[in-house]
């Protein structure tokens, strides 16, 4: 390895070699991993056993505890996905476009789950599996540009220069994902405002609050941990890649 | 300035003497809105009333169809590639083609459109309205596509990746294309419709020309 | 082409420069100085990365490694000439009307479109459909290109590929007179290029990596 030669190295170009990268974030994944574990049942024992009942919706209230961290997941993955497109294109960081196709399933996982305990949550409140409604539907929309997203990255045959193409698309949606927002929320008549962030501070009681920003950590930290490790794999199969090339090519010469 | 003018006609002769590939798509537009009453059968009272949503989404589908023909022959005849070292900065090259697409694929659907009008049964006033929508909306389906034509080009057999990725993208023109005919008591549909299909025209040429020069070769 | 050093003096370095596609290298290492009225041959067997080195000094395709400049005096990047295996002609343009456009788009500044087609040998088809052209004179078209916008760099890959024994000489005419004007000609090819006076040949032999 070359770490006698470099010394002294910023965390940027540490992270920047997929070999390092791999050294200097393993040791990461199992904290992470365990952490998550110990928030998932701190958070599911808190939303199940410890949290009331709604006075209205009864235990159905507790798919919101899955529900809403999967939603804010499905936004906040595309932000990341936004962001390692910037590092692709601006900085030409090696790292940033494995980042960011370890993120597009991920997103689509985590917007799926959201539709699907939305759908769920829906039946029982609302009395159908599926309302047109602004949140919901831009949602679905979201889900579609994922999925577009990996059909891209799938179409080409070479993952090196999919990466640069992939990032100017998924800024154009970043973009784009706004006005679409704007657009349904305007479209769409059933719709009811934003109630956990508010201007005027949250809503909601701490009874449900608690479990739910526990959720929201244990959530985030899964993201996190899947996506370390995606980007583990997705640097794996390019290493393959690279020595099944260099093994046709031997063989040729 | 030249060159752009010599881009543009280009453009033009070459989808006139495309053999046909005008009259096709118009013609897809036309069997699209056509067969919609074979489905939903011949009500004319609800027929009149989802017109506008048939004629736009027809609209929506012609034009992400015709995408391929964007960049691809382009590319594969070697032009592309000349193209990026051309004096004309690629962007307005994109620019000029995002142009000729809209004149050769939206124009003649919008002229088409009163025969869909007439076969779906709607008032004058609703078919004006509709004249307007298409009017202000296809330059933005236009943009899109071109960002999608641009980030599919170099994919072989890509031809169903564009439509892909602009389908959800150009979500807002159909919602604000639709709200333009319908929606008669908001009359700010028409003014974000104009606004989107500004804005697309204005930044989808250097996100296509980005995209493109990103693909090498 | 009795005119002389219309190009300001040009000069092209590569200094360890690798190219490749998809992350694998074709060539490695190379080094070159071209400088004006000098045309580099680049030859090897197939798949040594001859088109893939054009590409990459035509700014289509980033290298792998090292770095080349291609600098007039005034340190800006010289415009190119690509010519490269695909002619880039549209059947459905006359031979005028595909000439014209790129005249357009690439810049007046050359000879006049009907001129240059005369030289290529492509006289009186002016009017003809492009798509009747045969490979050859489809071929001569593309040449055509490169007289009708003064441009100081050519990056031509196979330019004598479907052409006959007198489109060889042709080849070998346009590129003795872009060096005359003090041009740079930068050359792929497999068959033999005799100039008049090969003191300006250089020729940079790419060979398959063992």
């Amino acid at each position: 390895m070359s770490i006698q030669s470099t010394p002294k190295q910023s965390w940027w170009n540490r992270i920047a070699h997929p070999g390092q990268f791999v050294a200097w974030s393993a040791p990461w994944l199992w904290p992470l991993a365990v952490l998550t574990a110990l928030l998932f049942a701190m958070g599911l024992w808190l939303a199940f056993i410890d949290s009331p009942q709604d006075y209205q919706m009864g235990h159905t209230v507790r798919i919101m505890y899955v529900h809403v961290p999967n939603a804010w997941l499905s936004q906040f993955v595309y932000g990341v996905m936004a962001l390692s497109a910037l590092g692709t294109l601006v900085w030409r960081h090696p790292m940033a476009d494995v980042s960011m196709k370890a993120a597009a399933p991920l997103g689509a996982l985590f917007t799926a789950l959201a539709l699907f305990t939305g759908a769920l949550w829906g039946r029982p409140t609302w009395g159908t599996f599926w309302e047109w409604d602004g949140r919901m539907t831009s949602t679905l929309v979201l889900l579609f540009i994922y999925l577009g997203i990996i059909a891209l990255w799938r179409a080409f045959d070479d993952q090196l220069r999919a990466a640069r193409i992939v990032a100017v698309f998924t800024l154009v949606g970043a973009i784009n994902i706004p006005i679409i927002k704007f657009s349904v929320d305007w479209w769409s008549t059933l719709h009811q405002p934003a109630s956990v962030f508010r201007a005027d501070g949250p809503r909601m009681p701490p009874s449900i609050l608690a479990p739910l920003f526990v959720m929201f950590a244990a959530f985030t930290l899964l993201f996190l941990a899947l996506h370390l490790k995606s980007m583990h794999t997705e640097i794996k199969r390019r290493r393959i890649a690279t020595l099944q090339r260099k093994a046709a090519q031997g063989h040729t010469a | 300035m030249s060159g752009f003018v010599a881009m543009l006609r280009r453009e033009l002769a070459l989808s006139w003497r495309g053999g046909g590939n005008v009259l096709t798509l118009v013609l897809f537009f036309v069997i699209t809105g056509a067969i919609v009453p074979f489905a939903v059968g011949p009500d004319k009272p609800l027929l009149a009333r989802i017109a506008p949503a048939i004629i736009w989404i027809a609209a929506f589908l012609a034009m992400l169809l015709g995408l391929d023909r964007l960049f691809r022959p382009d590319h594969e005849d070697g032009s592309l590639i000349l193209l990026r070292q051309a004096d004309l900065p690629l962007s307005a090259v994109i620019a000029a083609k995002v142009i000729s697409y809209w004149l050769v694929s939206a124009l003649p659907l919008i002229l088409a459109s009163p025969l869909l009008a007439v076969l779906l049964g709607m008032d004058l006033p609703a078919f004006a309205r509709t004249l307007v929508s298409l009017l202000l909306g296809t330059p933005a389906l236009a943009a899109f596509g071109a960002i999608g034509a641009a980030t599919s080009v170099t994919i072989r057999h890509g031809g169903l990746i564009a439509p892909i990725l602009i389908a959800p993208l150009s979500i807002p023109v159909l919602i604000f294309g639709v709200g333009t005919i319908t929606a008669a008591q908001s009359s700010a549909a028409p003014l974000f419709l104009a606004a989107l299909s500004l804005m697309a025209m204005a930044l989808a040429p250097f996100a296509a020309a980005l995209a493109i020069s990103l693909a090498e070769d | 082409m009795t005119d002389r050093h219309v190009f300001p003096p040009l000069a092209m370095y590569a200094e360890g420069l690798a190219c490749g596609r998809a992350g694998m290298a074709l060539c490695q290492d190379l080094n070159f100085s071209v400088l004006s009225g000098q045309c580099l041959l680049l030859r090897g067997p197939n798949g040594t990365g001859k088109t893939t080195l054009l590409l990459t000094l035509a700014g289509i395709v980033p290298p792998l490694a090292g770095s080349w400049t291609a600098q007039g005096p005034q340190d800006e990047p010289a415009p190119v000439h690509y010519c490269g295996h695909r002619n880039a002609i549209k059947p459905r343009l006359t031979v005028l009307e595909n000439l014209l456009f790129w005249r357009q788009v690439n810049g007046a500044t050359g000879v006049s479109a009907e001129a240059a087609l005369v030289e290529v040998g492509l006289g009186g088809l002016e009017d003809l459909d492009a798509g009747y052209l045969s490979a050859g004179q489809g071929r001569r078209l593309a040449l055509a290109r490169l007289r009708v916008s003064l441009r100081p760099l050519w990056l031509l890959d196979e330019p004598t590929a479907a052409l006959d024994v007198e489109g060889h000489g042709l080849v070998t005419r346009l590129i003795e007179g872009h060096l005359r004007m003090g041009g740079l000609v930068i050359v792929a090819t497999h068959d033999p290029i005799h100039l008049s006076h090969p003191a300006p040949v250089q020729t940079l032999t790419l060979e398959n990596r063992a």
